[in-house]
C-alpha cells in the first residue's frame, strides 16, 4: 500500500525548481515516501497527479459513514483478513426488511420488535441499527412505511429501490439522515450516481456475480463516484458466501480497491422462512466480512447470540473486555449474602455470574479494578492483590450492604487470604474452588454451613 | 480490467481421522483450504455433527427435550437409538456426567458397562466425553477403552494432566482415538500434540479440542486461535498442528444465562428452548466457518439447521 520514492517522483513536475525545500524532485518524493513532508509542499503538482497519489495512498477498504447524529455508522475501513493480525476496526450492523406489501399489523410488529429488542452489554448498545425498507410495487404505500418508521424508531435507512422515480421521491423524506441507497444496477447506474451524488450518499451496487459487479463498480467509479456498497447477494447460500470472501479479499490481500467497500448480504433471503437458518447465516456472515446483515425480524432469541458474537468478534485483540468495577447482586442478594471477589475481566465475570446463577445461591459479587485481565495474570501483575482487594471492600459500601462477613476469593489466588485477612480483619476469608465450574457445590456446601 | 478470483493454495493438509469401524465409519477432516472456501482448494470432508446424550437422566435440560426423550433417557442405549434413528446425526457423544466424583461419582467399571451397551446398540460412531476432573476421567476411560476395543471411539479428552493415561489407554492400548484438549491458545495445543506424539500416540489418532466457549463467553479466543492453528498449517505446514479439530458446542452453550435463564425471570427475553437452539446454532455456526470439523449438539432443530448450512456450503 506505502508508496515508494520512485513512484511519487513520476508524478512530480522534475523541474528541480527547489519551491518545497528540497534540492530536487526526488529528494522531495523521497521524504514524501518516508511520511516527512506532506505532497502540498510541492506547488506545480498537476491535479491528475494529486489524484493519482490520491489513490495510491487511500486505504485498501474504504471506510462508509451511514446514518447521522446519534444514529451514525461506520462500516469498512478493515485493514486485515484475520482479527489476531491487527484488529477488526468497524463491526457488521443488522438491519431488518420492511416492504411496501407487508400489511400494517407486520410493520407494526417488527417496529415494536425492533423497539423491544434493545440492551446494553459490557457497555455497548445492543440492537437492530438499520431499517431496510424495499420498493416492490406501490410507491404510496412505501412512502408511508418509510415515514411511519422515521416517526417511530431511531435507526438508518437503507432504500432498497431500482426505481429512480420513487427513490427520488423517497430521498425527499430521508436524505437529511445519510440513508443508504441499494439498488444502483448495470442500467440505472448513471440516474442513481446523479440521484445520491450531491448528498454523497452511500450507493449499494448490485449485480448478478462477482464479474459483473467489479465492472459495474469501474463504472461507477468511473463517474467519480466512490461511496459505495457492494451487494454480495448471489443465487444460493453457497455463492452468497463465495462472494462475500473474494470481495474481502480481493481488497485487502489483492489490494483491488475496486472490492475495498463494505458489503451486504440479506441473509433473511438465504433462510427461507427458518429463523434458526437465519441466525446460523448471520453468524457466519459476522464471522466472515459481512458489512451489513439483513432480517427478516428480530426477537431475543436472534438477537442475544447475534449481537454477543458480534462483540466478541470486532473486540480489540490487545484490549480485553471489561466490566464496570462495582457490587453486584446475584440472585437476589440480600443483608445477609456472603461476597464473592473476581477481577474485571468481562470473560471471567460472566463465567463466574454465570455459575453463581447456576447455584441460585444469593451472593453479592465485588469487582475491583484488576486491570482487564484474567485473575492470575492480574494478580501476576500486582493489580488484583490483597491490599486492592481489602480497600474496594472497604470503600464498595458493601459493608452496608450485607451482614455476612464472609469473603470468597479465586481459589487460584489462595495466597492471598492472609493479606486479605490483615487488611480486613472483621472479615473471614474463605477460598473457592480453582474452576469457576465447582462454584454451585461450593455455594450450596457453604449455604447450608451458614445455617448449621 | 476484469475480475479475477482471489486464490490461495495451501502447503499444509489437515490429517484425515476415521471414527467407527465399517461401513458406518466417518472421516473427519483432510481439508486444505479454509472452512467452504473451495474456490482455493480441497475442502475435505463435510464438517460433521454429532449429538449429545448422557449417561444419567438429564434433569438440567429444557423441558421439550426431556419430553422428547421421556421414554428412552433412563437408559442411555435406547437413547442413543432413539437418536440415531429419529434424527440421523454424523456420531452420538456419550457425556459421562455420573462419573463426576462432584456428582454420582460412578465407578469406571459402571461406565464402562454403559459405553458399551451404547456402542452396541449404534451403528453411528461413538464419541466418549469425561466430566472435566482430570483425574477421574483417566481412571474412566482406561476401564471404558478396552470395554468399547474394536468401536474405534473417540475419547474427550485428554488434557496436560492426564495425557499419559488417557493416551496410552485410547489410542495405543485399544486404538481408539485420542482428543487433545488444550484451553483456547495455540502453543498449548501444539505443546499437547507434541507431547501425545512423544508418548506414542500416532499424530493421525489425535483430534485436537482447541477450546470452547459460547457466543459472548471469550469466543473471540477460540477464533483467533483456529485462526492461527490452520493459517500455521496452510501457510508455514506446521506438521505439529495438522489434526482436524472437533468442539463440544452444546457443553457451553446450554449452560450460560441466554440458555438458562426460565422464561418467568426474564419475561421480555422469551421462550426458553427457542433461545438455548439460537446459542446453539449461532455458536456451532460461526466454529464451523472458523475451522472446526466437527461439533456437537444437542437439540434435534439445532443438529438440522446446521446439516442444512453444510450442505449449502460444501
Ligand atoms: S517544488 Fe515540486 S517541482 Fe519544485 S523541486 Fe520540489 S518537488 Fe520538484
Amino acid at each position: 500500500m506505502a508508496l515508494k520514492g520512485l513512484d511519487i517522483f513520476k508524478l512530480t513536475p522534475k523541474k528541480n525548481c527547489k519551491d518545497c525545500g528540497f534540492p530536487t524532485c526526488l529528494a522531495f518524493s523521497m521524504k514524501v515516501a518516508q511520511g516527512a513532508v506532506e505532497i502540498g509542499k510541492c506547488p506545480h503538482m498537476s491535479d491528475e497527479s494529486l489524484a493519482k497519489l490520491e489513490e495510491a495512498t487511500a486505504p485498501l477498504m474504504k471506510t462508509i459513514k451511514i446514518g447521522k447524529g446519534d444514529n451514525e455508522y461506520e462500516l469498512g475501513g478493515e485493514t486485515v483478513l484475520f482479527r489476531h493480525e491487527k484488529t477488526f476496526v468497524n463491526r457488521n450492523r443488522f438491519a431488518v426488511r420492511f416492504t411496501d406489501e407487508m400489511k400494517d399489523e407486520e410493520i407494526n410488529e417488527k417496529i415494536e420488535n425492533i423497539k423491544s429488542v434493545q440492551y446494553e452489554r459490557i457497555g455497548e448498545d445492543m440492537k437492530i441499527e438499520i431499517a431496510c425498507v424495499e420498493y416492490v410495487s406501490n410507491k404510496d404505500d412505501y412512502l408511508d412505511i418509510i415515514k411511519k418508521i422515521k416517526n417511530e424508531l431511531d435507526v438508518v435507512f437503507m432504500l432498497v429501490c431500482e426505481d429512480t422515480d420513487v427513490l427520488k421521491e423517497a430521498l425527499e423524506l430521508v436524505k437529511d439522515e445519510n440513508p443508504i441507497v441499494y439498488g444502483a444496477n448495470e442500467e440505472n447506474y448513471e440516474e442513481m450516481v446523479n440521484l445520491v451524488k450531491d448528498d454523497k450518499l452511500p450507493l449499494g451496487l448490485k449485480a448478478k456475480g462477482l464479474e459483473e459487479l467489479y465492472s459495474l463498480v469501474e463504472k461507477v467509479q468511473g463517474l467519480g463516484y466512490k461511496e459505495l456498497i457492494l451487494g454480495a447477494q448471489g443465487e444460493s447460500i453457497k455463492e452468497t458466501f463465495k462472494n462475500v470472501v473474494q470481495i474481502r479479499r480481493t481488497a485487502l490481500k489483492e489490494e483491488d480497491r475496486k472490492f475495498g467497500y463494505p458489503s451486504v448480504i440479506f441473509a433473511d433471503e438465504l433462510s427461507k422462512d427458518n429463523k434458526f437458518m437465519e441466525v446460523a447465516l448471520s453468524s457466519l456472515f459476522t464471522v466472515r466480512y459481512g458489512s451489513i446483515v439483513v432480517l427478516d425480524d428480530i426477537d431475543y432469541a436472534k438477537g442475544l447470540p447475534l449481537f454477543a458474537l458480534r462483540q466478541n468478534v470486532y473486540t480489540d485483540p490487545q484490549r480485553p473486555m471489561t466490566v464496570e468495577p462495582d457490587i453486584y447482586p446475584i440472585n437476589g442478594a440480600d443483608e445477609n449474602s456472603p461476597v464473592l471477589v473476581t477481577v474485571d475481566f468481562a470473560l471471567t465475570y460472566f463465567i463466574v455470574s454465570g455459575e453463581i446463577e447456576r447455584s441460585k445461591v444469593p451472593c453479592w459479587m465485588a469487582i475491583p479494578d484488576a486491570g482487564g485481565y484474567s485473575v492470575l495474570t492480574s494478580w501476576a501483575a500486582g493489580k488484583f492483590g490483597g491490599s486492592s482487594i481489602g480497600n474496594f471492600i472497604k470503600e464498595s459500601g458493601i459493608e452496608e450492604k450485607t451482614n455476612s462477613r464472609k469473603l470468597v476469593i479465586p481459589g487460584k489466588v489462595a495466597v492471598l487470604k492472609g493479606d486479605i485477612e490483615d487488611s480486613l480483619p472483621d472479615w473471614e476469608v474463605v477460598v473457592g474452588p480453582d474452576e469457576a465450574m465447582h462454584l454451585p457445590k461450593f455455594l450450596k456446601d457453604l449455604q447450608e454451613e451458614a445455617y448449621a | 480490467m476484469a475480475f479475477k478470483m482471489s486464490v490461495q493454495k495451501a502447503k499444509g493438509k489437515v490429517e484425515e481421522v476415521q471414527l467407527g469401524s465399517g461401513d458406518n465409519a466417518i472421516t473427519i477432516g483432510g481439508e486444505a483450504t479454509l472452512p467452504f472456501y473451495d474456490f482455493d482448494g480441497e475442502t475435505g470432508s463435510k464438517a460433521k455433527l454429532g449429538m449429545e446424550i448422557l449417561d444419567i437422566y438429564p434433569e438440567e435440560w429444557v423441558k421439550p427435550l426431556k419430553e422428547t426423550y421421556k421414554d428412552v433417557a433412563e437408559d442411555p442405549a435406547k437413547w442413543a437409538k432413539y437418536v440415531e434413528d429419529e434424527f440421523n446425526p454424523d456420531f452420538i457423544c456419550l457425556r459421562l456426567e455420573g462419573a463426576d466424583p462432584n456428582g454420582l461419582d460412578k465407578s469406571p467399571e459402571e461406565c464402562a458397562k454403559v459405553c458399551k451397551s451404547v456402542a452396541e446398540a449404534i451403528n453411528k460412531p461413538l464419541v466418549i466425553a469425561g466430566t472435566n476432573n482430570h483425574e477421574k476421567d483417566k481412571e474412566v476411560f482406561e476401564k471404558v477403552a478396552e470395554a468399547v476395543d474394536g468401536y474405534n471411539c473417540l475419547f474427550l479428552s485428554a488434557t496436560e494432566e492426564n495425557y499419559k493415561g488417557v493416551g496410552a489407554a485410547a489410542s495405543m492400548a485399544y486404538s481408539h482415538k485420542v482428543g487433545a484438549e488444550s484451553s483456547v491458545d495455540i502453543n498449548l495445543a501444539k505443546q499437547l500434540n507434541v507431547l501425545l506424539g512423544q508418548l506414542g500416540v500416532d499424530y493421525g489418532d489425535i483430534v485436537m479440542n482447541v477450546g470452547n466457549a459460547a457466543a459472548g463467553y471469550g469466543f473471540e479466543y477460540l477464533v483467533s486461535t483456529i485462526d492461527r492453528i490452520r493459517l500455521a498449517l496452510f501457510n508455514q505446514n506446521d506438521k505439529t498442528l495438522t489434526m482436524p479439530i472437533i468442539t463440544p458446542v452444546s457443553f457451553e452453550t446450554w449452560t450460560v444465562k441466554e440458555s438458562m435463564a426460565p422464561e418467568e425471570e426474564v419475561a421480555e427475553w422469551g421462550n426458553r428452548e427457542d433461545r438455548g437452539i439460537s446459542m446453539e446454532v449461532s455458536t456451532a455456526a460461526s466454529i464451523l466457518s472458523v475451522g472446526s470439523d466437527a461439533v456437537v449438539l444437542r437439540h434435534p432443530k439445532s443438529l438440522e439447521t446446521l446439516k442444512e448450512l453444510v450442505d449449502a456450503l460444501e
